[in-house]
């Protein structure tokens, strides 16, 4: 299949539109031949990720495109980055490390882009709606777009995502079309307890264990309720976005695209069934320290905290002051949200860490003993990225956790 | 004589080098060191290889799109594989690849081949691209 470019996307190859464009427009058409798109489309937002430093070629890449005049063709948000700009003296970054992360994130800016800083660009204002087509950067936020929104993203990254962001444009393939959105696998919960379906903790769990089984499969879940949060979801797709690639699910008569499982299943798909003893060792085997445990910190909101977890967390504090360091993560704009919020919740001995995250950047101090966490996706990456190991809870058992210095989780969820 | 390796071109360009075999698929981001060129995830099966001015072969990428970065990064500083054989096309390391083209004028040469050709190409033998 050959790519068809229209009279205007040729205008910009030809750099009428400047050199940054150009180029952006060359390494997009670059990924359309590769993934063999047959056109480009349009997109009405896109999400950054590249403002992360990974080395000198994305600071080189930023430049060149700032010096060739480029600019965002469409509203596009910053991901998280490796400082906190609030609290800057939290990131034990030094040096030429620290400039050289600094002048990525003023590079992107001057592209156009918003200094958002957050990894939940779904928890901002304006929003994705059904049916939109986007460019997304970073996983968690992908699955959530495909998944809870009904937008429509491939997984972007490093690179693409700004060339998307410039031209207005991605190659018209994979989850962008009807055909890539169907589901390949049923998941079906098996004999889980109500009040383990009822549980934020079920949510990572079953997130991390969906993406061992579906790897960069599309799956739909039967078998949540109507009613499960976004808070909920998210924590799921974030941790199967970790543990695999997944970048949509459905969620039978709870996601947008998925009425019933009938609704989104292509003709011969698998079918899984998952039981509370397998989500009792998906547990235990993303996060191995046990109830009774000594821990050394806890770290919540990966993602990015909402408001309405921070408003839980601050309610929880407020009776059970944390013994051990217990970490917060949040987007400065859901911290903004609530006045008042970030005093509260310092005030309870919690550090509030914004614009970037804690396992992604130096900031737990040496911590002794393992950490508890309420994330799928934390637990995932912090024992290869920070060399500690892990529990898992729900923000209340990490709470609990961090008043009594040990892991303290309700056991019988899990059945007997 | 070394084996000459056509598939499908992902990235364009020209290598001969000395084949590395990969066993499993290696994740560039936390598992090549661009400064060295060294494989540094410890629980990969060629931990301690180095790829620079290899024919790295692997059966496909893996994980974070920051891999792209990693292997821009080492093609800048000179550590990245002469050329990449996959037996799935990657999009994270062709762009990746198509940038360091753009910023360096030197890039690694990617292409992706059937399984039957995969599976011919031995560790160490002189392979084309």
């Amino acid at each position: 299949m050959t790519l068809e470019l229209s009279d205007e996307e040729r205008t910009i190859l030809d750099g009428e539109r400047g050199d940054g464009a150009a180029l952006a427009m060359r390494l997009l058409v670059g990924m359309a031949e590769i993934s063999r798109a047959p056109r480009l489309r349009a997109i009405t937002k896109a999400h950054i990720d590249g403002c992360i430093d990974h080395g000198r070629a994305g600071l080189d890449f930023a430049e060149r495109l700032a010096a060739g005049d480029a600019r965002v063709a469409v509203p596009s948000t910053l991901n998280v980055s490796s400082l906190d700009l609030l609290h800057p003296e939290l990131v034990r970054l030094q040096g030429a490390a620290r400039e050289q992360a600094s002048r990525l994130m003023d590079t992107y800016v001057a592209l156009g882009c918003r200094p958002t800083w957050t990894c939940a660009p779904y928890q901002l204002p304006e929003r994705p709606s059904f049916g939109e087509h986007i460019a997304w950067a970073e996983s968690n936020a992908i699955v959530f777009a495909n998944s809870v929104l009904g937008a429509r993203t491939n997984r972007y990254g490093d690179f693409v995502d700004i060339c998307a962001a410039i031209v207005g444009r991605v190659p018209d393939v994979g989850l962008h079309t009807d055909e890539g959105r169907r589901a390949s696998l049923v998941v079906r919960l098996r004999d889980v307890p109500d009040r383990l379906v009822d549980s934020d903790v079920l949510f990572p769990v079953l997130g991390h264990l969906l993406g061992t089984i579906a790897g960069s499969e599309v799956a739909v879940i039967d078998g949540l309720p109507a009613s499960t949060s976004e808070d909920r979801l998210k924590a799921l797709g974030a941790a199967a976005a970790s543990s695999g690639s997944v970048a949509l699910f459905h969620a039978a008569g709870l996601t947008p695209e998925a009425p019933s499982v009938g609704a989104v299943v292509a003709p011969g798909a698998r079918e899984v069934s998952v039981s509370a003893e397998e989500l009792r060792r998906a547990r235990d085997q993303l996060a191995p320290v046990a109830s009774g445990a000594r821990i050394g910190a806890v770290s919540v909101g990966t993602p990015h905290a909402s408001i309405a977890e921070l408003r839980r967390l601050a309610k929880l504090v407020a009776v059970e002051r944390p013994r051990v360091p217990l970490y917060v993560n949040t987007g400065r704009f859901q911290l903004a949200s609530v006045a008042s919020l970030g005093e509260q919740l310092a005030d309870a001995g919690v550090t509030v860490v914004t614009d970037t995250c804690t396992y992604v950047t130096p900031i737990l101090d040496d911590v002794d003993g393992p950490v508890m966490t309420d994330s799928g996706k934390w637990a995932w990456y912090a024992p290869s990225n920070l060399g500690v190991e892990v529990a898992i809870g729900s923000l209340e058992e990490c709470v609990r956790s961090a008043a009594a210095g040990r892991v303290v989780r309700d056991e019988s969820l899990w059945g007997p | 004589m070394g084996a000459v390796i056509e598939g499908r071109v992902l990235v364009g360009g020209h290598a001969e080098a000395a084949a590395l075999v990969l066993d499993e698929p290696l994740s560039l981001w936390g598992g090549l060191d661009p400064t060295t060129g060294r494989i540094v995830e410890v629980r990969h099966p060629q931990h301690g290889e180095v790829v620079t001015g290899r024919i790295l072969v692997m059966p496909s990428g893996r994980g974070s799109s920051s891999s792209a970065t990693i292997l821009a990064e080492a093609i800048r500083l000179g550590t990245a594989p002469a050329g990449i054989v996959l037996r799935e096309p990657d999009e994270i390391l062709a762009i990746g690849a198509l940038v360091a083209a753009e910023l360096y004028g030197r890039t690694s040469p990617i292409v992706a081949v059937d399984a039957d050709l995969y599976g011919s190409i031995r560790e160490g033998e002189l392979v084309t691209v």
